[in-house]
């Protein structure tokens, strides 16, 4: 990573939940990032964030303005998109409840709160596909798990009992955790690598 | 073997930066709970009576009966909060043992112990506590709370108390901001906490956890001001089941505190919401009877 601006402007839904912590990270970065709380928020934008939060809260706001479908739409153009535990949840192509309604944007089944309550909230030190170095310092708060995923889906982390908590369909990527409360900055830049403007000279 | 760390301040302050931009509704049965929740609560709070009825029937405020947690519990998949009296630490291993989300050390119930507060570091589960200015928010995070709140003056419908303490809270920060290195000595023994957290607070130029705005909050408008004062988030009351159309209140405040710096949206939630709470007005209230100075 070097100390010059990226020539990218990635967004984060700011509809509830922790964005601000995303956007701090991201600056970190110096990458251009820009709140989305409307549809037309997402104009002109190389990647999106769906941060965490609670999910039904998500998916309300997203149906009452409007962001469902232009959401899914740039993740089916190919711009990448990540969602971090709640964000995982929207991405899902199915929950194993009815509530929420996902976005249906990779083709995995995620369990909401798939660890217990509050109290059973953890940290995990992980190794990660495609992050070099130590292992990830992973923050898991009633963080939802990976139950099935379609062909196409690369797991890029599990739990020692299997389970899989980050994954990747092409653009598209999904974290149980939070590597935005932690201030390690690898994903982050991964994310950002998966952008079309980033050369493949320009990464890392 | 992989060392799995629960419990953790990350792990509980954290929670509540997942809380952020949200509100919290305060409920008193499974079927308010589920109306919360699909208006777009981030959480509720599992109460027997809502802050406006303890004020109005007096007695002693306890702990919410576990059966009623419980069911509120099992109605939504949303964390649930509940409130113990201050000081009280088996009220809160009771709650802890319940499986609650977090729980609020609240001065909405009577205090159980007039000098000390529970040491929230021996728990699991995460607190969030009450604040009516800045030396207040950082004894209690000393203390073990995770996540603070303004107190306001809860059960009134009344903002002005909840601006009072938010605006208090904002102003010593950002005096603390220019504050001279030489007089932090001082102003950590004035406001009876520690240098480090001071230090750190004046490092961060906020409060090193979430701060919501709570105790009055009444109208999309009440909500959003606060959010522009600077509030995390917003915990409604009474304001919610208290009013004549609680769903569509609910779901009203929940868009102003995202859109909380979009007046044309602020405009457009507001109409048709029906009756407010009636409330009673802060300055009203003999002061023996006004929660937010029962514990300091």
């Amino acid at each position: 990573m070097s100390g010059h601006r990226q020539p990218v402007k990635i967004g984060v839904l700011a509809l509830q939940g922790d964005f601000a912590e995303h956007i701090a990270t991201l600056k970190k970065l110096l990458v251009e990032t820009r709140e989305v709380r409307l549809p037309e928020e997402l104009s002109g934008l190389d990647g999106l964030i769906i941060p965490g939060g609670e999910s039904t809260t998500l998916s309300r706001l997203m149906s009452i303005y409007h962001l469902r479908e232009p959401i899914t739409q740039m993740a089916r153009q190919g711009e990448p998109v990540w969602g971090t535990c709640a964000g995982m949840i929207m991405l899902a192509r199915e929950i194993t409840e009815h509530d929420p309604v996902p976005l249906g944007i990779m083709d995995v089944v995620v369990q909401r709160n798939a660890f217990g309550r509050q109290v059973d909230s953890f940290e995990q030190d992980l190794d990660i596909a495609g992050i070099n170095g130590d292992p990830f310092h992973a923050i898991f708060i009633r963080a939802p798990a990976i139950q099935g995923v379609g062909e196409g889906v690369q797991v890029l982390a599990q739990l020692p009992d299997g389970r899989p908590v980050a994954a990747q369909q092409g653009n598209v990527l999904v974290t149980s955790f939070h590597p935005e409360l932690t201030g390690d900055l690898r994903l982050h830049q991964y994310f950002i690598n998966l952008t079309r403007r980033v050369s493949p000279s320009q990464r890392e | 073997m992989v060392e799995v760390l629960t419990g953790t301040f990350t792990v509980k302050a954290g929670h509540a930066q997942m809380l952020k931009g949200g509100v919290i509704m305060d409920v008193v049965s499974a079927q308010q709970a589920r109306i919360a929740q699909e208006a777009g609560a981030v959480a509720v709070m599992a109460l027997e009576r809502v802050p406006a009825d303890i004020r109005a029937q007096g007695g002693v405020a306890r702990m919410s009966d576990p059966s009623k947690i419980c069911e509120i519990i099992d109605a939504v998949s949303i964390p649930v909060m509940a409130k113990c009296r201050i000081g009280h630490f088996v009220e809160a291993q009771i709650l802890e043992a319940l499986g609650v989300d977090y729980i609020d050390e609240s001065e909405v119930l009577t205090p159980a112990d007039e000098v000390h507060h529970v040491w929230k570091h021996d728990f699991k589960v995460p607190f969030v506590c009450g604040c009516r200015d800045l030396g207040e928010a950082l004894r209690r995070i000393s203390e073990g709370a995770a996540m603070i709140r303004t107190k306001g003056e809860a059960g009134t419908g009344d903002v002005v108390e909840a601006v009072r303490h938010m605006r208090a809270v904002q102003d010593a920060i950002r005096k603390l901001k220019t504050m001279p290195e030489d007089e932090l000595v001082v102003e950590a023994r004035n406001l009876a906490v520690s240098l480090e957290l001071l230090t750190k607070t004046r490092e961060l130029g906020r409060l090193p956890v979430v701060n919501f705005a709570a105790g009055g909050v009444a109208t999309p408008a009440d909500a959003a001001l606060m959010m522009q004062l600077g509030a995390d988030g917003v915990f409604v009351g009474s304001g919610i089941f208290k009013s004549g159309d609680p769903a569509r209140r609910a779901y009203a405040i929940v868009q102003a505190v995202t859109h909380y710096k979009d007046p044309k949206i602020l405009a457009e939630v507001s109409k048709d919401l029906g009756e407010a709470m009636v409330g009673i007005s802060a300055r009203s209230i003999p002061k023996e009877q006004l929660l937010a100075p029962r514990s300091i």
